[in-house]
């Protein structure tokens, strides 16, 4: 009988850290089926962030580097320029890009660097105990915003990152995606396919931001987790192709 | 360039020697008095296929150079005091997942954003580590345009070796000035296998990178390793110069311009028949302990430098309370004038000390 699905090459057969309900187990997967279907393990870079994912190389089989809080996007700068054939690839958080790294994310997709950007948005810091993210919804509850986040009195409005690059004439591939069902894990898989392929196609700079849920510090079941994603983070974060 | 000697500026001489060291990739960000390394290696980089980029800040030009030392390249990053501030996390970053890197503190006057005039006020931040954790990095401090360019190709080959973040210190005055520059072409001990670079695991396990170690002792052991390596460097690189030290009663300890000054100082002062002498630490980590501690024995030392005084406790430590140290320092971008350092050894052979 012929095989049609099996465990990734390029995902090392281990339990996860994650807690129950996580994404990030899962975008890892998606990840690495695409490294496998594009035949680019052997040439792949990652640079894992800080925060939840730090440890992603504990399950990734292709070299990896950590990166300091929010400089990914240098770090894969100086991969790529020294090595252009290698496929260099940030898998980061919404703090880490979005917060902490804006400055290095903006200005990596500003000179049109050829690298793949991987941004899981969980609206929330997870590894440090659940403190607001740049893109913690409008009254979300965290450990720094206990009354819900609140933009009138000066908390920020939930930071929409892609929305922003898109006016960035280098930038190649914009598109939000999220992970609630089979459909949509379908779905976030073309995109980081597409967004792997610009690069190996010298396109330029690619990112995909996937939605994906914590139940552990939105102090919801994981399939609260999921239905919250599909009815109140959406209206926020309209997914789809922005560029 | 073979064998023919040009006019260079100390910035310009420490880029070409980059270049010369086999340095393919150097990020920076403009900040005075460096800007003349950024814009040498605009032009000069094209030429050997190599990469420049002005990064949008500090932070991102010394995590460029990390990726880069990932990929197992020679690669570099310059600034001046209030920039090498910022890139303090990368430097602990590189340290922590030993890699080699270097860097060039074109040092102003400080602390803030204080002024451009040359400085030496960056020594502590320099030799004790600069940024979070338990480490060093070498720290070479050249005095003249030919000497920085020589230790910046031992820089490179320093740092491959032990992989490790290693820094030229040179103050603004060195950087602005020109002098005749032999420039050497001949291959610097270029470390050529780095089987722990990120070039993609084919044939071979992944490499990772990594300073985070969570199971119990860990990373007290990766500390053991890092401090064994650095007590390794500390007995064997070693730089230092003397100067008319063998017969002299006052010792001046001084590096950078401020021991060339002192050079002037120690000539006059022997016409009028004061014996006077140098010793110049020219890697300032490791610092040359034991050395000092014998050319300094029975002798008045006086410590000559541009800060309010940082290297002269060094020079303490290594003389160990046999010695009386004096101080003459100047700060906020002023020099010490080869009067200054005169009237002052005049005033210490009257106190007699």
């Amino acid at each position: 009988m012929e095989k049609i699905y099996s465990h990734p090459k390029s995902l090392v057969d281990v339990t996860t850290h994650y807690c129950p309900g996580c994404g990030h187990g899962l975008i890892h997967k998606l990840v690495c089926q695409v490294i496998d279907e594009l035949g680019i393990r052997e040439k792949t870079i990652a640079i894992a962030p800080v925060g939840c994912a730090v440890l992603a190389y504990d399950y990734w089989d292709f070299d990896t580097t950590e990166a300091a809080h929010g400089r990914a996007c240098a770090v894969a700068t100086g991969l790529k320029r020294v090595q252009p054939d290698k496929i260099i690839f940030t898998y980061q958080g919404d703090g880490d890009l979005a917060a902490i790294g804006t400055a290095e994310t903006i200005h990596a997709a500003n000179r049109g660097e050829n690298i793949t950007i991987i941004f899981v948005n969980n609206g929330i810091y997870g590894m440090t105990g659940g403190q607001m993210a740049p893109t913690t919804l409008a009254g979300q509850k965290t450990a720094t915003t206990p009354s819900g986040r609140n933009p009138a009195g000066f908390e920020g409005h939930p930071l929409k990152l892609l929305e922003m690059l898109a006016v960035l004439p280098a930038v190649a591939y914009l598109e939000r995606t999220a992970i609630t069902s089979p459909k949509s894990v379908l779905n976030v898989k073309r995109a980081i396919k597409e967004a792997f392929k610009n690069q190996i196609e010298n396109k330029g700079f690619s990112m995909v931001e996937v939605i994906s849920p914590c139940p552990t510090y939105w102090s919801k079941s994981p399939g609260e987790s999921l239905k919250w994603i599909e009815q109140e983070v959406i209206k926020t974060y309209p997914l789809g192709r922005i560029k | 360039m073979e064998n023919k000697k040009i006019l260079m500026t100390g910035n310009e001489a420490i880029a070409e020697a980059a270049i010369q060291a086999g340095c393919r990739f150097y990020a920076g960000y403009p900040i005075t008095p460096q800007n003349e390394i950024p814009a040498y290696f605009a032009k000069r980089m094209p030429e050997v296929n190599g990469t420049f980029i002005q990064a949008e800040s500090e932070l991102a030009a010394i995590n460029m150079v990390f990726g880069a030392s990932a990929a197992g390249k020679r690669a570099m990053t310059s600034s001046s005091s209030p920039g090498i501030s910022l890139k303090q996390e990368g430097i602990s970053y590189l340290s922590g997942c030993e890699l080699p890197a270097v860097i060039v503190n074109v040092m102003r006057g400080g602390p803030g954003l204080g002024n451009i005039g040359p400085s030496q006020g960056d020594y502590f931040q320099a030799t004790k580590g600069g940024g979070h954790g338990d480490y060093h990095i070498i720290v070479l401090a050249p005095s003249s345009v030919q000497e920085a360019f020589d230790l910046t190709v031992s820089a490179f080959d320093l740092a491959d070796i032990y992989r490790m973040p290693a820094m030229i210190l040179v103050d603004g005055l060195l950087g602005q000035m020109m002098e005749p520059l032999h420039v050497t072409t001949s291959p610097s001990h270029q470390v050529t296998s780095k089987p722990w670079a990120l070039t993609g695991a084919k044939n071979r396990k992944p490499n990772i990178i990594r300073s985070l170690y969570l199971a119990d002792g860990a990373l007290e052991e990766f500390n053991n390793k890092l401090q064994k390596k650095y007590s390794s460097i500390a007995e064997k690189e070693v730089i230092f110069e003397s100067y008319k030290n063998a017969d002299c009663e006052v010792l001046i300890v001084s590096y950078g311009m401020p021991a060339r000054i002192s050079v002037g100082a120690i000539d006059n002062l022997r016409k009028s028949g004061l014996k006077a002498g140098l010793f110049r630490p020219v890697s300032l980590w490791p610092f040359p302990k034991k050395d000092l501690a014998q050319v300094g024995k029975n002798k008045k030392i006086l410590v000559v430098e541009m800060s309010s005084g940082q290297m002269i406790e060094d020079v303490m430590l290594s003389l160990d309370g046999k010695c009386r140290v004096e101080f003459l320092g100047r700060t906020g971008g002023e020099i010490p004038s080869e009067e200054e350092i005169i009237a002052k050894i005049k005033g210490m052979y009257g106190k007699n000390i």
